[in-house]
């Protein structure tokens, strides 16, 4: 009996050559622990070593391999070939970036979204290390624990139709982080990060599809985060109309 | 070392189709849809409200035109897509209005149920007042 084998079509788009991104064809051995991942590598090693495509850890951890398979966006080192055989998986780029090379797309644009909002704590004035921990509640660890989970794999940013529409949307995943430090007990940050946030780009640009919370191989659910900081920022607007607000 | 090969990332458009063909996409936009057929609801009540302000001739004449199969067509479909809305909008309360009591974190159920119980209460009430 023959050895069972699973059709791989994976898009290509090689700068030099291709006007336009074209399908490819691979067979590869079909193995029910292997995934998309595991039949990329075996492409590049046994098949065609100018298949181009990012991974690194193999284990959902760094955020790399996000690819579309069969139109989903997914983590390609986190989706078992089992799922889809007999029938076939269809390897493309994210949605919503532009293409580099094959499955490489250029994610410049989405970094510059990330460092835009601030994501990191800031404090009311510098703290020196002889101050010691900045401590810190169980429990408000846990008011915001789940968005730190993020590890920036872009397939919210794939997921998001607003994305496609308004592509000067801050995103998904980076608004779930300015939330998170929004909502940590050391930070103070909240009112330099609401430039953006808070901003048409930031929050109002979207429209609670909420897909990218069903994408996302973390749980962040970067859509509740985004509709916290919408009512946070009405609640702002308000609150500075009163004649007491500032 | 290799030649330096020249970029040239490649834009995909978003096709005019984007929202069929995925399902997600599909009820996001029905979702959407939903704000006309409310809308359209509220302008018919706002005529009523007009009318009434007319006096009795002209709210029983607007009574009357209600009564049409079109009027009575109209109100049927924008009930469902009324309740659509609402019924996918309250599923999405838990997730804009999280609430922690203390430590523990409110179940979404609850805030779901909440909403629920007070669409309830100001129905039963508004139907009490009409009443009286
Ligand atoms: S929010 Fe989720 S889907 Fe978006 S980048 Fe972070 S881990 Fe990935």
């Amino acid at each position: 009996m023959s050895e069972p084998v699973l059709e791989l079509e994976v898009l290509r788009y090689r700068p030099e050559t291709d006007q336009d991104p074209v399908f490819q064809t691979y067979t590869v051995p079909y193995n029910s622990d292997w995934v998309v991942l595991d039949a990329l590598t075996h492409i590049k090693d046994n098949i065609d070593r100018t298949l181009s495509f990012r991974w690194s850890c193999h284990m959902a951890v760094c955020g790399s391999c996000g690819v579309m398979i069969n139109g989903e966006p997914k983590l390609s080192c986190h989706t078992f070939l089992r799922d889809y055989y007999p029938g076939k998986v269809r390897v493309e780029p994210l949605t919503n970036f532009p293409i580099e090379r094959d499955l490489v797309t250029v994610a410049d644009d989405f970094m510059e979204k990330l460092a835009s909002v601030k994501p990191y704590v800031i404090t009311e004035e510098d703290r020196p290390v002889s101050a010691g921990e900045h401590l810190q509640s169980p429990a408000d660890l846990n008011s915001f624990k789940q968005y730190t989970m993020c590890i920036n794999c872009m397939l919210c940013y794939a997921a998001c139709p607003q994305m496609g529409l308004t592509p000067d949307f801050v995103g998904p995943a980076a608004l779930a982080l300015a939330h998170r430090y929004n909502l940590d007990t050391r930070d103070a940050g909240r009112e330099e990060r609401q430039e953006i946030a808070a901003s048409n780009e930031g929050v109002w640009d979207c429209t609670f599809v909420g897909a990218c919370s069903q994408v996302c191989p973390k749980a962040v659910d970067p859509a509740a985060a985004i509709q916290q900081t919408k009512i946070a920022s009405t609640v702002d607007w308000y609150k500075a109309l009163l004649p007491w607000g500032k | 070392m290799g030649e330096v090969m020249d970029r040239r990332p490649y834009v995909r458009e978003m096709p005019k189709s984007w929202w069929l063909g995925q399902r997600r996409y599909t009820f996001y936009m029905v979702r959407e849809l939903t704000c006309l057929f409310i809308g359209a609801y509220a302008l018919v009540i706002l005529v009523g409200l007009f009318r009434l302000s007319q006096g009795p001739v002209a709210y029983g004449a607007f009574v009357d035109a209600l009564q049409g199969p079109f009027a009575i067509a109209f109100h049927l479909l924008a009930l469902v897509f009324a309740l659509f809305h609402t019924v996918t909008w309250f599923g999405l309360t838990p997730k804009a209005m999280p609430l922690r009591l203390g430590e523990k974190t409110v179940p979404g159920t609850a805030i779901i149920v909440a909403h629920y119980a007070v669409w309830f209460v100001v129905s039963a009430t508004l139907l009490l007042v009409a009443r009286a």
